[in-house]
C-alpha cells in the first residue's frame, strides 16, 4: 500500500534505501514496415538490488555507458522504472510516478547535486534564489523565514553571505559547487545524490568540497550516495562502492577492500588503470575493447564476457550471479573466488 | 639528447578590456627527441596558453612579448604565419581535449588522416587513403578499412581520439603536443589511449609534450615534470625526483591536495588562496608568494630560476 503521509524517521543505522531488483529498459523505435512486433530494448539497468544505511556514503563506479546515471534518475525519482523496487524508509516508491513525486512530500528528503553548478543552476538567478528555490516549492517556506533558511543553508556550506547576490557567473567553481549543495541540503533531505560534484574542480578546490561533504553528512545525518568516475575520491570518502557493468552490479563491498583487493576481474582491470603516482601501473590487467551492445543483450550471458581476461565458454552460457563473500562483499562471477 | 624543442625566456600576454592579462612569463625548457615531458598545473595556470602559443595558434588578442621557442633548428616565435602553417601538422602537431568537437562532423574520418597526407606528404588521393587506413590500423581501430568511412558520430569518445592521434602522426612530426588527451574519457579508455601514444612516440622517437591536470597521469606517462603555476613554471624536473623530492612550495601544495597516494580524506590538504590577478600592473615577482608559507623578504625582490639540483631547476628563494 501506497501512503501519501512521509515517512517517520527511523532509528539511525537502519536501512534508508532499499533497491531491489531494479530494472530500465528503454524501447528503441524502430518504424516502417520490417519493424514486426518485437520492439528492441535498451538495458540501461538490469536486475539491480543493493542498500544503503543511514548515514552511509554508497559510491557508485563504471564506465560511461554502464547505467550509472540511469540508476540515479530511479532512486531519485526523476523517471519510472521498468520493473523492481525502491523502498525509501518505510514506504515504496517505485509504484508512484514521478511526475506525482515531484509534489510528493517526500521530495524534499531525496536530493541531488549535480555535476557542475554552473550548468545546472538557473543563470538568471542569484545564490539565493538557487538555494531559495527548493524551499519554497517544496517545503511553502516564505518571507523571513525563508531568508533565515537560506542564509543558514549557505553558512552551513561556507558560502559567505554577501556571495548570496551574485549570478552563478560571478562565482568561482568552488562557490559554485558550494552553491549547488547548499541548495540540495536547504530542506534537509535523508538521501543526497552526489552526482560527480567534483569532477569540474581543480584539486585544491576539490579538497575543500570533499571535506565539506564529510563535515555536513555528520551535522546533518544524511546518507550519501557518490556517483564518480574518480576511484581515488570514492576510496577516500566512500564507506561502501558498487561497480556497475553495462547496467548490472558486479561487485559490491567496502570500498578500502574492493580497491585493494578486487573479486570481479572487471573491478580489477578498472582499478589496475588508475594512474598511480609510484608508476607502478599493472599493465596486465589492461582492458582492451569497448563494452558491449546495452540493446537486447544475451540473459544468459554475462555482459563482461568477451572483454573479460579469464573468462571461458561456461560465461557465454550461464550469467553469474551477484554472489556473496566473506567481509560483506559480493561479487558476480564464476569465478571469483580464484587468484588474479 | 639532442633537444627537438627548446624554448627559452617565452613570454604572452593577451590584451583585454580590463587589462593586459600576463599570461605567461619567462617560460623555460626542452624537449629531446623521444621524450615525454608534462605540463602539470591547475586551471589558468598557462598549460594551454603554452601550447597555443608555441604553435602559433594564440587568437588576435594574445602576443608573444619576447623569447624563443626553436624546433629543429626553426624559431617558431620568428616564422611567419605561411611558414607557421607548414610546421603545424607536419613537424609539429597537436592533438586537443574533446576529439568529437575536434574532428570535423561532416567529413568521415578516413578523408580527414587522408587530407593531412594530402597536404603535408603530397600523396595522391590513392596513396593518401591507404595511407590513413594504414593509420587507423595503428592506432588500433578495428577492421580499418570499413572503419575510414564512418563519421564521428559514429565513434565513442574514445575511438574519436584515436583518430586525432592518427591525424596528429600521420606525417611523422617531431614534436607531438597532447592537451588533456584524456580528459573525458573512462580511465580504461585512457589507459589504452596513452598507450598509443606511448608506443608511436617510442616508434617514430617524436617528442611528446603531455600537459594535464592529473599528477598521477604524468608521474606515469612521462620522464619529467613541469609545474606550472600562473604563467611560470616554477619546477622542472625528473619525475621520480620531482615525486620525491619537491623543493617548490607549490609542487609540494600540489601534491598534498592529489588524492592519489593519500590513506585518508583528512590527510589532504587545500592550496590556501587563489590564483593573482594577471592584469593587475603590480603582479609580485613570485606570483605564489601570496599564497605560499615560506615567503621571505627576499621573495619581493626577484625572481630568478636556478639547477638546484641535477636535471631539477626551480624558481624559489627558500626551497623546501
Amino acid at each position: 500500500m501506497i501512503g501519501n503521509d512521509p515517512t517517520p524517521p527511523g532509528a539511525a543505522g537502519s536501512t534508508l534505501l532499499d533497491v531491489a531488483e531494479l530494472s530500465k529498459r528503454f524501447p528503441l523505435r524502430r518504424g516502417g514496415f520490417f519493424g514486426g512486433g518485437h520492439t528492441p530494448m535498451v538495458h540501461a539497468v538490469d536486475d539491480v538490488s543493493f542498500t544503503l544505511a543511514r548515514g552511509e556514503t554508497l559510491g557508485l563506479v563504471g564506465e560511461s555507458g554502464c547505467g550509472k546515471s540511469t540508476l540515479v534518475r530511479l532512486i531519485t525519482r526523476l523517471t519510472d522504472p521498468s520493473s523492481g523496487s525502491i523502498r525509501f524508509g518505510q514506504r515504496e516508491l517505485a509504484a508512484l510516478p514521478a511526475k506525482a513525486f515531484a509534489r510528493d512530500a517526500d521530495r524534499a528528503r531525496i536530493q541531488i547535486v549535480f555535476q557542475d553548478a554552473g550548468e545546472s543552476i538557473n543563470p538568471r538567478f542569484t545564490a539565493a534564489d538557487a538555494i531559495a528555490d527548493p524551499l519554497r516549492k517544496l517545503k511553502g517556506v516564505t518571507g523571513a523565514d525563508l531568508k533565515a533558511k537560506v542564509e543558514e543553508a549557505a553558512a552551513l556550506c561556507g558560502l559567505p553571505l554577501e556571495l548570496l547576490d551574485r549570478f552563478p557567473h560571478q562565482l568561482s567553481g568552488g562557490q559554485r559547487a558550494r552553491v549547488g549543495i547548499a541548495r540540495a541540503i536547504a530542506t534537509r533531505p535523508d538521501l543526497l545524490v552526489l552526482d560527480e560534484p567534483t569532477a569540474a574542480l581543480d584539486v585544491s578546490v576539490q579538497v575543500t568540497i570533499l571535506q565539506l561533504l564529510v563535515t555536513l553528512r555528520e551535522t546533518l545525518g544524511m546518507s550519501y550516495v557518490f556517483v564518480s568516475h574518480d576511484l581515488n575520491v570514492v576510496r577516500l570518502l566512500c564507506d561502501r562502492v558498487v561497480v556497475m557493468y553495462l547496467g548490472r552490479i558486479v561487485e559490491v563491498g567496502p570500498a578500502s577492500q574492493v580497491f585493494a583487493n578486487p573479486l570481479h576481474p572487471y573491478t580489477r582491470g578498472l582499478v589496475a588503470a588508475v594512474p598511480r603516482l609510484d608508476g607502478l601501473r599493472d599493465d596486465a590487467l589492461r582492458l582492451a575493447g569497448d563494452p558491449r551492445s546495452p540493446i537486447d543483450p544475451d540473459p544468459n550471458a554475462c555482459r563482461f564476457h568477451g572483454r573479460c581476461p579469464i573468462g571461458t565458454d561456461r560465461c557465454g552460457t550461464e550469467m553469474p550471479a551477484l554472489r556473496r563473500f566473506a567481509g560483506g562483499r559480493q561479487a558476480a562471477c564464476h569465478y571469483a573466488e580464484e587468484p588474479p | 639528447m639532442s633537444a627537438v624543442l627548446d624554448v627559452s625566456d617565452f613570454s604572452v600576454e593577451f590584451r583585454t578590456r580590463s587589462g593586459i592579462v600576463r599570461a605567461l612569463d619567462r617560460v623555460a625548457f626542452t624537449v629531446g627527441r623521444g621524450e615525454t615531458m608534462a605540463l602539470v598545473g591547475e586551471s589558468g595556470s598557462g598549460k594551454s596558453v603554452t601550447a597555443y602559443a608555441l604553435l602559433g595558434l594564440l587568437d588576435a588578442a594574445g602576443k608573444i612579448t619576447q623569447g624563443r621557442a626553436v624546433l629543429e633548428g626553426v624559431d617558431l616565435t620568428a616564422a611567419s604565419p605561411g611558414e607557421l602553417a607548414r610546421i603545424r601538422g607536419k613537424r609539429a602537431a597537436m592533438i586537443f581535449q574533446n576529439p568529437r568537437a575536434a574532428l570535423n562532423p561532416i567529413r568521415p574520418i578516413g578523408q580527414q588522416i587522408a587530407d593531412v597526407l594530402r597536404r603535408h606528404a603530397g600523396l595522391s588521393k590513392r596513396d593518401a587513403m591507404a595511407g590513413a587506413i594504414d593509420m587507423l590500423r595503428q592506432v588500433g581501430i578495428p577492421d580499418p578499412a570499413r572503419r575510414a568511412s564512418a563519421y564521428p558520430f559514429e565513434l565513442s569518445g574514445g575511438m574519436c581520439q584515436r583518430v586525432m592521434i592518427a591525424i596528429a602522426v600521420a606525417t611523422r612530426p617531431a614534436l607531438l603536443i597532447a592537451d588533456e588527451p584524456t580528459t573525458g574519457l573512462d580511465v580504461t579508455t585512457q589507459a589504452v589511449v596513452m598507450d598509443i601514444v606511448a608506443k608511436l612516440a617510442s616508434e617514430t622517437g617524436m617528442a611528446t609534450i603531455l600537459i594535464t591536470h592529473d599528477l598521477a597521469l604524468a608521474a606515469e606517462r612521462s620522464a619529467r615534470i613541469a609545474v606550472m603555476h600562473a604563467g611560470h613554471i616554477v619546477e622542472d624536473a625528473a619525475t621520480k625526483t620531482l615525486l620525491a623530492n619537491p623543493r617548490h612550495p607549490y609542487t609540494r601544495r600540489l601534491l598534498a591536495a592529489t588524492p592519489t597516494a593519500a590513506g585518508a580524506l583528512s590527510a589532504l590538504r587545500s592550496i590556501p588562496g587563489n590564483l593573482p590577478d594577471l592584469r593587475r600592473d603590480d603582479l609580485p615577482p613570485c606570483r605564489f608568494a601570496a599564497r605560499c608559507d615560506r615567503r621571505l623578504p627576499g621573495c619581493d625582490a626577484g625572481l630568478v630560476w636556478r639547477d638546484i639540483a641535477p636535471a631539477q631547476r626551480i624558481a624559489c628563494w627558500n626551497p623546501t
